[in-house]
């Protein structure tokens, strides 16, 4: 079956020494064949969905990257709401996590055009929207995961 | 077809950046998300490359948009941010955001600037 790291994230630090013992590829793929569909499907729909709102908002060349900023702060606020609630309010099914995290939250939101995006604005000379779309994406997005993750935790119990 | 493009991507990228942190999880321990890292950095060269200069509209959407949009991820950067925070690994928090912001855009410069060569 699903061959999963223990839930708890403080387990026995000994246990990684016996992960890392193991043969890396085998430890790696053995029992993953459901997870990896899991990521797989849940990436696919979060990526249209990251897609469509870059259709329906735009950004002007030179412009703010509202889209992507506004994706990735909201993807990070869900994903803090999802952690707690499947690791700390109820069991979930073991693949909870890899569809809705892992691939619906881990594919709508996006890193690579946060750093191009901000890139090409310092390129062209936009040096202030590039640093603005690098401050509202490292604070908003780390700042709403924390607030969720408190909330859900408050609300929760 | 557009739709398939990116789906294509998409389908491709998440389940490469979960085998990844799975990979090195198990190689160098959980104390670093070295996983997000990687992942993040990669993905931030190759759509570098694919953006740098005229690319096919299907390598775009297939490569930039689906590929290099779900293998890279901000939501678990976040989290991992968050994460060693709450176990005051403060530095190293604090860290993990600036050295995948550096490292991304120093390797988003890279790919751009390659791109401009490669696609002539």
């Amino acid at each position: 079956m699903i061959d999963r790291e223990p839930p708890d994230p403080d387990a026995d630090p000994d246990a990684e020494d016996v992960v890392a013992g193991r043969p890396p590829g085998a430890a790696v793929l053995r029992g993953q064949g459901r997870a990896v569909a899991a990521v797989a499907a849940g990436g696919v729909l979060g990526s249209l969905a990251r897609w469509a709102v870059g259709v329906l908002l735009p950004t002007a060349p030179g412009g703010f990257p509202w889209a992507t900023v506004g994706i990735n702060v909201l993807g990070s606020l869900l994903m803090g709401v999802l952690v707690v609630v499947i690791t700390e309010v109820r069991a979930a099914h073991p693949l909870v996590r890899p569809f809705l995290g892992t691939g619906v939250l881990g594919g709508f939101t996006t890193f690579s055009t946060f750093a191009v995006d901000a890139q090409t604005l310092l390129g062209s000379g936009h040096r202030a929207t590039a640093l603005a779309s690098l401050g509202v994406t490292i604070l908003g997005a780390v700042g709403a995961c924390a607030l969720a993750m408190a909330v859900t935790r408050r609300v929760a119990r | 077809m557009t739709v398939l493009l990116v789906a294509l991507g998409a389908a491709l990228g998440a389940p490469t950046r979960y085998l990844t942190d799975r990979w090195l999880q198990s190689t160098h321990g959980t104390g670093f998300p070295w996983g997000t890292f990687g992942v993040n950095v990669v993905a931030s060269f190759v759509l570098g490359l694919v953006l740098g200069g005229p690319a096919p509209h299907a390598a775009v959407l297939a490569v930039g948009v689906g590929f290099c949009g779900s293998l890279s991820t901000w939501s678990t950067l976040a989290y991992e941010t968050v994460r060693l925070a709450d176990e005051r690994a403060r530095t190293t928090s604090v860290m993990n955001v600036v050295a995948s912001t550096l490292a991304g855009l120093g390797a988003a410069g890279l790919g751009l600037a390659l791109g401009a060569v490669l696609w002539i």
